[in-house]
């Protein structure tokens, strides 16, 4: 292949030989001299006072080497949570280690055993007698804000973590008022768990020769970690401690963040002498104990005129965070929610208030799209019950909605942040995707669709969702602490070192989990190197020999880490074209570059190849004065706005009157995520994220009993999309490229996930209209769908 | 306590030790060192732990080791021929039927069985047949495609791999 095409190819990946012969290298896989086994005992109460802990039987049992309980890591700080978004400061409650005195979820950590053999750290925490005083347990974040509701922590009365409001309330109000129609609805975005494929997990080793702790994790972020670890929680230095994600399951959101078991794993090691301390969870500590996502009640009231112009949107919100703040749980229901209720519409009036509630769950933080799909649920909700008041077609009150294509860069008053400005949509055309979409899903002919269903007993409806996401979450100085409260910086970097053969070697701060960096990231160094693909390794996720990185999550590896590369590039290339200039005996200035080769400007049959310049640059012994041997470059990269790819979805569902039962039966998507480093990569992004999405709307959900047990705790209790339950998605693009970025590229990480969810509510609302249905909440199961049907008034 | 047991895994022959408690996954993965098998989830639903024995596809955590006395086990490290992908290995990377790879092993030891029964099995037929395997990155679709390219590769009686780009 020409070097020149390699950006935009479908290459297969570079990742994928491991994995399809067995060779991944997991955390569980990891095997070192001297490792032992650690299982964590955790509460079966939702919240209780810890009245005494023995843990005397449990340490004489064969293998066990220690038994720790909270009170024996009294002097390890609880975790920190690093985005104190929304106004959260002196009511901020994260976890500690192991609890100490009170429980307050089922699933929080209470003690910790350590044995030659796993099955023998089991045995040995069974063994533990744990004496609870049970105390009352809420999981609702409205019964939890109630009058009289139990309560999770002393500094946060009634349970609230934090208020935080955007937009404006008068104008809003206003607009409310006086509009011709106004729609008011709840809808709750229930709780979801995440479920990447490989549960979490972490190996610790002390060094006893040189103080050093080496942690391997399951981590979307393994500098971060490192970070958090030294300066917080154990208080060792930073350059003592080596973090390293080997090859990671898959994250969604629920592996950005610093967990116990980190911890932990590394403190026993030092306590056990530097024998390596391996914890992995079971799927059911997964459920209980690792972040979920979600679970926001909203109250909405969306207002306009009877031609089906949107005046007004204003959104209460209940946001549900679990018994503690994770990492940057703060910043998701806030920040990237409701900074995003614009959409894709041009709406002048729009305010938001968000509470954050403390309740006896799983903490909740980020899940793939964070925040955004709730944005994006609320607001494509809200124009089809908009629609469906006015009495139009929802395809056309978007038409008539959509921010303008001359009208960017858009800046919708709710992303103006706490620094003070704003960052605007960047670029986008927001028609032809609904045109296309439409088009493709066959839209014209709905009814004709509808009555051929009807005689066949089914209900046909279609739903559309036209999103926008943020992606490649940035800059920091919009984001950091005196704008939304983020406690650090979201830059990324790379460095690039030429081999005296030319052979290139990337290291990125980026985290690949899934998603192909490892192919990505060297298509874009080998293009603008000229360079062959195969020439160039991409390495990654060990804080030993690659530079800092906030790591993977928000779509930002591409938009933010791959422009870090390119970057990284551009600075080789450059010190290349002046060691060129001097072996041409040329002036730099009239040096240019062309696909690999450097050459006199209208000399082009003298060349020097980047590789020769790289053997000279390597072996130095004839370098233009002053100039530093080899090609070793590292750029770090703070984009000046965030991405804002957008699409629209079409779901065509089928409803079983009889039984309830929803089909998906057919699913467009016409996506808009910039230029693309590698489609066939943004395909499957795009498909999984669709799953998600379609997973929320029909199957999945998180269920708490309100005693605080959570009743949806394993694969059988919790419907995960299954491959028969699911139709093949009929996929197409629109391309505008980003102006943020001179890759022009967005973002696709999380594109499916914030758009089709609402795509396919409003498809099943849609085909249940004729029963005078409006609304139903997620997830539309079919006994939920037949209860609905046979309590509506109207009969078909 | 221990049970002597016999297994070929791969074509090896091992004669083994193990805990009457101990489930076959673990005893592939932790005494034969074959991490390609893993582990998912807790209650038989993932599929990621899924091996051939005797030829037919089983969830490696749901069987008792001491079970599997005398069978003749393939795991994903065992598809492979003297280097030579099989044709399922060569459709999954071809049709990128895996983002995070940790499904995959199970997935590809699903579809062995499906296209052992069925070589040209149509989109709902390889649906249904990998329902007992739990894929959270690509929304299956790239998967149908890989077993599909795999049962046309096979049908052609070709394995190449193939280089990449």
């Amino acid at each position: 292949m020409a070097t020149t095409d390699v950006l935009g190819a479908r290459i297969k990946r570079r990742e994928d030989p491991r994995f399809i012969t067995g060779g991944g290298n997991y955390l569980d896989d990891i095997k070192l001299p001297g490792m032992t086994h650690a299982v964590v005992l955790r509460s079966p109460y939702a919240h209780a006072r810890i009245r005494s802990i023995d843990t005397s039987a449990a340490r004489t049992m064969p293998g066990v080497l220690a038994v720790y309980a909270g009170q024996d890591l009294a002097g390890v700080n609880a975790l920190p949570c690093a985005w104190a978004a929304g106004g959260v400061q002196n009511n901020l409650n994260t976890p500690r280690v192991l609890a100490i005195d009170t429980v307050r979820w089922t699933g929080d950590g209470v003690a910790m055993v350590v044995a030659e053999t796993r099955e023998q750290a089991v045995d040995a925490a069974e063994a533990i007698s744990v004496d609870y005083e049970p105390l009352p347990a809420v999981v609702d974040a409205e019964k939890a804000t109630a009058p009289g509701a139990p309560q999770l922590h002393e500094n946060a009365p009634n349970n609230v973590c934090m208020h935080w409001t955007v937009g404006d309330a008068e104008g809003t109000a206003r607009a409310i008022e006086s509009a011709e129609i106004v729609v008011r609805q709840r809808i709750v975005n229930q709780r979801l768990i995440p479920n990447p494929m490989e549960t979490r997990g972490a190996i610790g080793r002390w060094d006893p020769g040189t103080d050093e702790y080496t942690i391997w994790m399951t981590s979307q972020a393994p500098h971060v970690m490192r970070l958090l670890i030294a300066a917080f929680v154990l208080g060792v230095p930073e350059h003592k401690i080596r973090c390293i994600s080997p090859d990671v399951g898959g994250g969604f959101g629920s592996k950005i963040f610093l967990y116990a078991d980190m911890v932990l794993t590394a403190w026993a090691s030092k306590q056990l002498g530097g024998r390596p301390v391996k914890f992995v969870e079971t799927r059911r500590e997964n459920y209980l104990a690792t972040t979920h996502g979600r679970d926001h009640i909203t109250d909405l009231e969306v207002a306009g005129t009877k031609d089906g112009t949107i005046t007004a949107l204003r959104v209460r919100t209940k946001a549900n965070l679990g018994a503690y703040l994770s990492t940057i749980a703060p910043g998701i229901p806030t920040t990237l929610y409701g900074r995003l209720l614009s959409g894709v519409y041009a709406i002048p009036n729009i305010y938001c208030e968000v509470d954050g509630i403390y309740t006896n769950t799983a903490m909740v933080d980020a899940y793939r799209g964070a925040g955004r799909p709730e944005a994006t649920y609320v607001v494509e909700r809200a124009v089809d019950l908009f629609a469906r008041e006015a009495g139009l077609d929802p395809a056309e009150v978007r038409r008539r909605n959509f921010i303008p294509p001359d009208a960017f860069p858009y800046q919708p008053a709710v992303l103006i942040g706490q620094a003070g400005y704003g960052l605007p949509y960047d670029s986008g055309n927001y028609r032809p995707a609904l045109e296309r979409a439409l088009e493709m899903a066959g839209y014209t002919n709905l009814a004709a669709a509808k009555a051929e269903a009807r005689a066949r007993g089914k209900y046909l409806g279609a739903g559309i969702s036209s999103y926008i996401e943020i992606c490649g979450v940035a800059p920091s100085k919009w984001i950091g602490l005196p704008g939304e409260g983020w406690g650090a910086g979201l830059w990324e970097s790379a460095n690039i070192r030429m081999h005296l053969t030319g052979k290139v070697v990337v290291t990125t701060g980026s985290q690949n989990h899934g998603q192909g960096h490892e192919t990505t990231m060297a298509q874009i160094v080998a293009a603008e190197l000229g360079v062959p693909f195969e020439d160039v390794l991409v390495e990654h996720s060990d804080t030993q020999g690659t530079p800092f990185g906030y790591g993977t999550y928000g779509s930002r590896s591409a938009a933010v880490g791959g422009v870090a590369a390119q970057k990284a590039a551009l600075k080789i290339k450059e010190k290349a074209r002046r060691l060129a200039a001097h072996m041409l005996e040329a002036s730099p200035d009239d040096v240019v570059f062309e696909a690999g080769r450097f050459y006199v400007k209208g000399s082009p049959d003298k060349v020097k190849t980047v590789q020769e310049v790289a053997l000279a640059a390597s072996v130095g012994y004839d370098l233009p004065e002053g100039m530093e041997p080899f090609l070793d470059e590292t750029a770090y990269y703070d984009p000046p706005n965030c991405t804002f790819p957008f699409g629209t979805h079409v779901a065509i569902v089928e409803v079983d009157e009889e039984t309830g039962a929803v089909d998906l039966v057919r699913y467009v998507g016409v996506d808009d995520v910039g230029r693309k480093i590698n489609p066939m990569i943004v395909d499957g992004q795009l498909h999984g994220g669709i799953v998600q999405g379609v997973g929320q709307a029909l199957w999945e959900g998180a269920v708490y009993g309100d005693d605080g047990q959570l009743l949806s705790g394993s694969m059988l209790d919790y419907a995960l999309p299954r491959a028969s339950w699911l139709p093949t998605f009929e996929l197409d693009e629109t391309v505008t490229p980003s102006p943020v970025n001179p890759l022009g590229v967005k973002g696709a990480g999380e594109a499916g996930t914030i758009g089709s969810a609402a795509a396919v509510v409003n498809a099943v609302v849609d085909a249940l209209s004729p029963f005078g249905i409006r609304h139903l909440d997620m997830p539309l199961s079919a006994p939920k769908v037949w209860r609905a049907i046979h309590a509506s008034e109207v009969q078909s | 306590m221990t049970e002597a047991i016999t297994l070929v895994v791969n074509g090896v022959h091992h004669e083994l030790e193990v805990e009457p408690r101990r489930m076959l996954v673990q005893v592939i993965r932790e005494d034969l060192d074959l991490t390609g098998t893993h582990i998912g989830c807790d209650t038989s639903q993932c599929g990621a732990c899924t091996v051939l024995v005797d030829g037919q596809a089983v969830k490696s955590c749901t069987m008792l080791a001491v079970q599997a006395d005398g069978s003749s086990i393939t795991t994903i490290e065992g598809m492979a021929n003297d280097g030579q992908l099989h044709p399922l290995q060569v459709g999954f990377w071809e049709k990128h039927g895996l983002q995070c790879g940790f499904c995959t092993p199970g997935m590809i030891m699903a579809a062995a069985d499906l296209l052992a029964r069925n070589p040209d099995p149509t989109d709902q037929e390889i649906r249904h047949a990998i329902e007992g395997n739990v894929c959270r990155c690509t929304g299956y679709q790239n998967i149908v495609a890989a077993i599909r390219e795999a049962a046309s590769l096979m049908a052609a009686g070709g394995t190449s791999a193939g280089a990449a780009g």
